[in-house]
Parts: structure tokens; sequence; C-alpha cells
């Protein structure tokens, strides 16, 4: 996937008001099937899978003892016995070696990650788009949920799913497809505006709508309640790894959490940038960029509860030059319903 | 493409003599690797720069690059119109797009400089 194909703010602004298409196929797929499928699910997730019904998707996370993040992940229920789980490109290997190492339960994973494919088409006209090659009716498919079904002839998931902030959908086809689905999309939605869209305008996009990027916006040193994924935290589900601490950083509280700035001047902050509150480095940008939509300079940094609510004054250290922000609320963009 | 009057940078600036005064900007090679400019920090007139120091910067909306001049010189004139349009760096790198005028202050680093056709090679090696 490329950074950019006509140009980021071109790119981001159809998926605002049209629709782009993005190949995210480096996404890991798992198939986890079996009589205990759930269970395993259960003890690695955070959030709750037991809510999930067939055809239904859910954002969790995985979490170490500690509470800290391994990875942020989508679960998709096909049914009572067998799910998908879907994860960052960056983290196949160590998510499937983390949860393989967890299973004594009666269930198979099994990493396809090599053999499936993953398009997204995201923007408000993507159900236009998508609905003339597919027989099922996607206005029945409400958020967070799938189908399986034939797209053009071929066999795909299609979920209503995204990473933009927009109505869209992710699809889900065998690699070898890829292309064919790719270029039937492309084709259909020409009229409606839609156009290829790279890693830049991903990025733009998810970070206006506050979705958080692993390895940047959480990681293996930041809990789950501390990058703000408190409502993916479901104490009352039973165990799962990393429960025991994160209830008692709840029940103690928190030093920092992630919150979202926005620059006062023209200055830009960029991913890594320090920041300071009263004087003192409190840590560093871990998103920053402009917003295409907004017109605004936005970024997200870890910062002392007691300096992350709406309206808090940060500096953040441009090049060496003290640059004032202001804690805003977030997201920072939010699509109207239509 | 590449304007032949004008001498460049392995940093992908471009200088335009006049006598004893230098225009600069970045190149259209160095603008569309950048992508679509949102702002440029630019020095104040007055300022002096030694050859090779960082005199400014201009974001995109993906990164930030810093800006290094090419031969000594004192800044006489900035491009205000940048300030509101910084998309002229895109639309006219070698026109509109010029960032800052500059008296010179030892014409003779110019000579450190590459032609149209050296840069063309440079940027074609990188």
């Amino acid at each position: 996937m490329p950074v950019e194909y006509s140009g980021i703010s071109k790119e981001h602004t159809a998926v605002r008001t049209a629709a782009g298409l993005f190949d995210v196929s480096h996404m890991g797929e798992f198939e986890v099937r079996g009589r205990q499928a759930l269970q395993i699910i259960q003890l690695i997730s955070a959030n709750d899978a037991a809510k999930l019904v067939d055809g239904q998707a859910q954002y969790s996370a995985m979490a170490y003892s500690e509470g800290t993040v391994i990875d942020d992940l989508l679960v998709y229920r096909h049914n009572s016995e067998h799910f998908m789980l879907v994860v960052n490109a960056a983290n196949i290997q160590k998510d499937f070696d983390w949860i393989t190492s967890h299973n004594r339960f009666d269930a198979t994973i099994e990493n396809v990650s090599d053999r499936v494919a993953l398009l997204a088409v995201q923007g408000p006209k993507a159900i236009d788009i998508l609905q003339p090659l597919i027989t099922r009716r996607l206005d029945e498919i409400a958020s967070y949920h799938f189908t399986r079904h034939a797209l053009v002839g071929v066999d795909a998931i299609v979920s209503r799913t995204g990473y933009t902030g927009e109505d869209g959908f992710e699809i889900y086809v065998s690699a070898e497809r890829a292309e064919s689905i790719w270029n039937a999309i492309l084709e259909a939605g020409r009229p409606f505006g839609l156009i290829p869209a790279g890693l830049g305008a991903r990025n733009t996009l998810r970070l206006e709508a506050k979705m958080l990027l692993y390895g940047n916006d959480m990681d293996e040193t930041t809990t789950l309640l501390e990058a703000g994924l408190g409502w993916i935290v479901k104490f009352d589900k039973g165990d799962f790894i990393g429960r025991e601490a994160l209830l008692k950083q709840k029940q103690e509280g928190m030093k920092r959490r992630l919150a979202g700035f926005e620059m006062l001047g023209r200055d830009i902050a960029r991913d890594h940038y320090p920041v300071f509150v009263d004087g003192r480095e409190a840590g560093h940008v871990t998103s920053g960029s402009p917003s295409i939509t907004l017109k605004k300079n936005i970024g997200l940094a870890y910062l002392p509860v007691d300096h992350a609510s709406v309206g808090s004054r940060l500096q953040v250290s441009v090049r060496g030059r003290m640059c004032d922000a202001q804690v805003v609320p977030t997201p920072f963009y939010k699509r109207k319903e239509r | 493409m590449t304007p032949e009057d004008l001498l460049y940078t392995k940093e992908h600036e471009w200088l335009r003599i006049a006598g004893e005064t230098g225009t600069i900007g970045i190149t259209d090679h160095a603008q569309d690797e950048l992508g679509e400019v949102v702002y440029v920090e630019l020095p104040k007139v007055g300022d002096t720069f030694d050859a090779g120091q960082t005199f400014g910067s201009v974001e995109s909306v993906k990164a930030v690059s810093e800006l290094f001049i090419p031969v000594s010189a004192e800044v006489v004139e900035v491009n205000s119109e940048l300030a509101d349009s910084p998309e002229k760096i895109n639309e006219d790198p070698y026109g509109q797009g010029w960032m800052i005028r500059v008296r010179l202050r030892d014409k003779n680093q110019a000579g450190e400089l590459m032609s149209a056709k050296e840069y063309d090679e440079y940027t074609k090696e990188e």
C-alpha cells in the first residue's frame, strides 16, 4: 500500500465526502475454530466476546497481565465454534504466539494472513457503490456486523467496519481474487467520486476520528485504561489476562491518560515531538498531523491526568521551539448522522 | 523540466543569481516528494546564514523538511504570499513558490552547487 496515490488531502477529502478504496491486505487474520473457541478468545481479549451474535464484529484488545497492550483487534463471530481475529500487520507473529501459548482449550488457531486480502471502501457513498455488486441488502447490515456472501461472484466477508470515522465496509477475500475485486470496486465507484487512498490518508482520517494506532498511541508500555480504551475492558465478563492489573488501576486511579490536543498557532505537532506541562517534559506526541477536515493541527499525547481535561494547556516542542496547545474534546471529527 | 539557469543543492534547494542577489526555493522534485505543502516557516529580513545552515522548514501533510541555504547570505526579502498560499510551492516551485531573496556574502560558494544537468543525474541516482 503506497503512502499516497493522488495526494493525501485529495484522498482524505474523497473519503469524507464520497468514498475511498484502501488495500489493507497487510492486516493479519486468524481463524479460531472449535468447541471452546469462545473460551480462548475470552481469555486473551478484554472485551466480552460472549455478547456477540453470529455475523457480528467487536473491537477489542489483548493485554499482558500488567494491563499493557499487546495489540488491538477485531473479533468476528461466524458461529459459536468459528471466530476470526483481525490484528495489526506488525504484530502478527507476536499475537499468534501469544494466543497459541495460552490455548489450553478445545480450539484451533490458524494464521491465514497470507491467504486473505482486505480491501476497505470508506465514505458516505460506500454503500451505494457496493450495493450493485452484491445481492445481499447492505442497508440491513448494521455497524459492526458482517455478512459472508458473493461479491461480484467472489466469496467475501463484507463487514460494516472501518478505520476512518466514516460509514463504509471492509471486504475480506482470498488473496488471489483481490485484484479483480479491487478493479471492480474502482470501476463501480468512479461515477460516485471514489478514488484509491493510501496509508497517508488512512492515518489522517483515523487520527481525526481518534482511532488509535498501535505502536504510536498505545503499546507494551501503556495500559488499556491510560489509552482511553476502558470502554472495551469488561471487568464483569469473568477472568481475562490483564484483568487484575487493570482493575487495580481503575480503583487506584491513573497518573496519565491519552488526550487529544489542538495547536494554538500554526505549527504542526509531529509524532515523537516532546510535550511539556508547567515547563516540565511530560511525554511526547504519539500521533500528530494537520487535520485536513478541520484545518487545524491536532495530535494525541499522554498527559498527567490533572492536565488532561478539555481546556488544559500544554506546550509542544517543535524543533526546539515551545508552541502552545490546548486539550480539546475527542474525537476531533465525528460524522453527521445521515 | 529542471530550469537550466539555476543552481542546485543536494538538499533540493535552488538558487537563482542576479548580480549580488540570489533567490532561493525548493525544486520540483522536492515538492513532489513532500506532497501538498501546508505551512512554511521562513526567516526574517536581516537574518544572516552560513552556507548549509537551516533557514526554515517546509511542512506537508505527511512530513516536515528543513530548508538549507545554498550559500552564505543575508535575507533581504521573504515571500510573504506563502503564509496564506503555501500551495504555490507545489504549483510553481521555480516561480511564485520562491521563498527568500538574499544578498550573497561570498559569490564564489556558488561554484560548489550543481547545474541542472548534474542535479537531474543526482536525483536519478538518489
